[in-house]
């Protein structure tokens, strides 16, 4: 117990609390600039149980704020490397690795194994997935999300407390990522600190859970400031009915006449409309590339550009496509509206 | 009647400022401020702008006097 000493020290923690902390299972979905940093508090603090969630893997451009990572992982599952390194740090902790993403179908049955959800997507489908899961298996979950150099934080479902529906109703097609805006690495690392710090207030009981406040930081401004949420009740008692909503964000793209190829997992979103546009994922793409026109011009997308970019190799070298393009900024960049 | 308004995320950048005071006549309940300061901000999605009062999301309040208002984007990184 000598690893835990200071901690125990402090009145709000003790012997019991680090026994609560022994006992708790924390799910962390997305291990990336938030999920790293508050992974290897809580790994540090002893928690007795944590799932890692991610179906990525780390990328070059991932390790200046994705700081379980080193340049030797890249290629590597984030899950399993988070893991190997995390049981390095603490080995009393028992890890359990999800390489695939949070899905309706999924959700909740994992959901239901742990006692408390944090939250470290990047996108809004998942946060709506992970919002109406728990509220379903009576989970609080610790939520952060970040753009550019601003982040929001709150715990949301917790005690009967507001959940994310009842900040944000209505979902949103505007889902800008890190990769799209850019963010200093440390902002993540403040924000998913933060998360860790929630998680072990209400694993513990002691504080001020930051339920029914969203908290809202600026990092280059220095300023932050607290805004009180109320419950929504419809929205919640919405989803105890009908169970989780999915959230379909559909797009229409710019030029209608042109055909389009989307080489994204068919869970990515949004999700362009259109006769004209194919969606056929990167790994199916050798046994499905009959289904792509040869004869005119085909522009290739994917979220960013890279793995779009991959496909155009794949099928021009493989089977000799020479009428598509890329979309180098990805989908935001050819979306209409 | 003075209001402060507060803007964040993309709607910071759209206006291209994070605070402004606002000279304003007549009541207006907080939705009607909200749509007032998002017009004409190159912003796609409208509706998912949040708006507080005072520290309180509440877009049915009449503003008063003084009132700090603050816009509030959802945000997906991470």
């Amino acid at each position: 117990m000598s690893r835990y000493n200071r901690q125990i020290k402090l009145t709000e923690v003790g012997l019991e609390g680090q026994e609560k902390l022994r006992n708790a299972k924390v799910l962390l979905v997305g291990v990336g600039g938030l999920g790293c940093p508050a992974a290897m508090f809580l790994a540090g603090a002893g928690v007795g149980k944590m799932g890692l969630m991610d179906h990525d893997k780390v990328d070059m451009s991932n390790l200046h704020r994705q700081v379980l990572f080193q340049e030797s992982d890249v290629g590597k599952s984030k899950g399993v490397v988070a893991k190997e390194r995390l049981e390095k740090q603490n080995s009393e902790v028992q890890f359990e690795v999800y390489e695939e993403p949070l899905t309706i179908e999924n959700a909740k049955s994992i959901i239901q194994q742990y006692d408390v959800v944090l939250d470290g997507t990047d996108n809004f489908e998942t946060k709506y997935l992970i919002n109406d899961a728990c509220i379903l298996a009576d989970k609080p979950w610790v939520f952060a999300s970040i753009y550019k150099n601003e982040g929001q934080l709150s715990v949301f479902n917790y005690q009967n407390g507001p959940t994310y529906r009842c900040v944000f109703p209505k979902s949103t097609r505007q889902n800008i990522s890190c990769e799209a805006t850019g963010v200093l690495g440390v902002l993540p690392g403040i924000l998913g600190t933060l998360q860790a710090a929630e998680v072990l207030k209400i694993i513990l009981g002691v504080g001020k859970v930051l339920s029914g406040k969203l908290k809202l930081i600026n990092m280059m401004q220095a300023s932050e400031q607290t805004i009180n949420i109320n419950k929504r009740p419809e929205e919640v008692e919405k989803i105890r009915k009908s169970g989780i909503a999915p959230v379909y964000i559909d797009c229409d793209l710019k030029n209608k006449e042109q055909w389009y190829l989307d080489v994204r997992e068919v869970f990515e979103q949004p999700k362009p409309k259109g006769k004209k546009v194919l969606s056929i994922p990167l790994s199916d793409l050798t046994s499905r590339y009959q289904e792509i026109p040869n004869n005119q011009e085909v522009l290739v997308f994917c979220q960013s550009g890279k793995r779009s970019k991959n496909a155009i190799e794949i099928l021009k070298n493989e089977f000799g496509f020479h009428n598509l393009k890329n979309v180098e900024g990805g989908i935001e960049t050819i979306i209409d509206g | 009647m003075k209001v402060t308004i507060k803007y964040f995320g993309l709607v910071a950048e759209a206006a291209d400022k994070y605070e402004e005071v606002l000279e304003l006549n007549g009541a207006l309940i907080a939705s009607e401020l909200k749509a007032q300061c998002l017009n004409g901000l190159s912003i796609a999605d409208k509706d998912s702008v949040q708006i507080a009062v005072n520290q309180n999301l509440d877009d049915t309040t009449t503003i008063k006097d003084g009132d700090e208002v603050a816009l509030l984007p959802p945000f997906a990184g991470g």
